[in-house]
């Protein structure tokens, strides 16, 4: 079984698989994930260079403690099969499907991800999977292809494809988005992994940009996929703690370790009992606060 | 492996190389084109040369454009070059990935 393991999701950075110049500096903008693209942004006549630039980059580059992730091209492109061998051989972290419409084809890629782990001598269940989300019967079908498998880590919605299946297309206030965005997610919670919001592809729009990363930050979202390495801090920014809520939590973690010193299986801060989403929320703080480096290594808030 | 056409890979922009393969008799003949080849001119030949024979490709014409790739681009793009010149571009190259 795939150890998926808790950790932010904020960022994740879009990467043109064929592109030398932005594969080699991926890692540099502090995106918690960065996805090579081997599908859209890759020409049908390059698709065999695209696969040979990422596996060798990834062998080489130092991508940081980014989680790397590739794009694969479609289950009905004759390409899929050798894209999911090559990156699973290539050692990375989670291969994302695309325009996944249930569980089906998640299970598919499961067991395409294990006989790739059998064939090059990985670790079984080492490699994880993503699936994103692009039609009306994606969206319909969220909860299970978001639980179909031990290895999936998310699901991401994609609102272009979305869209154009919902016979609309993207206004700025996201309402032709709205039933989309609450199902990926409550798809994604009641599955236990983590949820992706979909890009904004307009960079002269900051406000814009703002006002829908604050609006699915406030619904739950792990975080969004991006287009642009100048949206990092954007979103970043939008999901830094405040002082107070720090502050709290740093209160919430004394009380754990005052209960375990008194040896009390019941955690109390101010005379309140702390029950376990309090917990989980305080712990999800304390790493958002540090990956936005608001905390001292003791965890204490660093005036500005 | 056996080169039986005239292939390109690679494009000219930044941090790229461009890579033509077309056959050879006399070994491998790199002809390079760099802005940098003082420096690097024969770390780039070495990878183009040590990629092509991993590949089983003793005879080739080679020429190359670069323009600041890194090594892991210099091979991933003669690879790409090798396989279209040997028309298997349906199977990953696994002898040398």
């Amino acid at each position: 079984m795939a150890e998926i393991k808790e950790r932010l999701r904020r960022t994740m950075m879009f990467v043109p698989g064929n592109n030398p110049a932005m594969v080699k500096d991926a890692g540099i903008y502090g995106a918690d994930s960065i996805m090579f693209d081997l599908e859209d942004a890759v020409s049908m006549a390059e698709k065999d260079a695209a696969r040979d630039l990422v596996y060798e980059a990834l062998q080489t580059q130092d991508y940081g403690d980014a989680e790397l992730v590739v794009r694969v091209n479609g289950q009905d492109t004759p390409y899929y099969a050798n894209d999911v061998r090559a990156m699973v051989k290539a050692g990375i972290d989670v291969v994302r499907l695309p325009k996944a419409e249930d569980a089906e084809m998640v299970k598919k890629l499961d067991a395409d991800i294990t006989a790739a782990e059998k064939e090059f001598g990985r670790e079984e269940g080492s490699t994880m999977l993503m699936a994103a989300i692009e039609s009306a019967k994606g969206v319909i079908n969220a909860y299970q292809i978001a639980s179909a498998s031990d290895r999936m880590m998310g699901i991401a919605l994609s609102a272009e494809d979305y869209t154009t299946d919902m016979k609309t297309h993207r206004y700025p206030d996201g309402a032709e988005l709205e039933f989309a965005r609450n199902m990926v997610l409550h798809a994604a919670r009641a599955a236990g992994v983590a949820a992706f919001d979909t890009v904004f592809t307009n960079m002269n729009d900051t406000e814009g940009f703002y006002r829908e990363t604050e609006y699915i930050h406030q619904l739950g979202f792990d975080g969004k996929s991006l287009v642009n390495p100048r949206q990092i801090p954007m979103v970043n920014k939008v999901y830094e703690p405040t002082k107070k809520e720090i502050e709290n939590a740093k209160n919430v973690e004394n009380a754990i370790k005052e209960a375990k010193l008194k040896g009390s299986g019941v955690i109390s801060m101010n005379g309140q009992m702390v029950d376990r989403p309090v917990v989980l929320r305080a712990e999800r703080v304390m790493r958002l606060a540090k990956a936005s480096n608001l905390i001292d290594e003791e965890g204490n808030y660093i005036e500005k | 492996m056996e080169i039986k056409e005239t292939a390109v890979a690679g494009t000219l922009e930044s941090s790229d190389i461009q890579i033509m393969l077309s056959k050879g008799t006399d070994g491998i003949a790199i002809d390079l084109e760099s802005d940098v080849a003082k420096q690097f001119g024969n770390q780039i030949k070495k990878v183009i040369t040590e990629t092509l024979t991993a590949m089983g490709i003793q005879n080739a014409k080679v020429k190359a454009v670069d323009k600041g790739a890194l090594d892991c681009v210099i091979k991933a793009r003669t690879i790409a070059a090798a396989q279209r010149a040997a028309k298997t571009t349906d199977e990953p190259a696994w002898e040398v990935l």
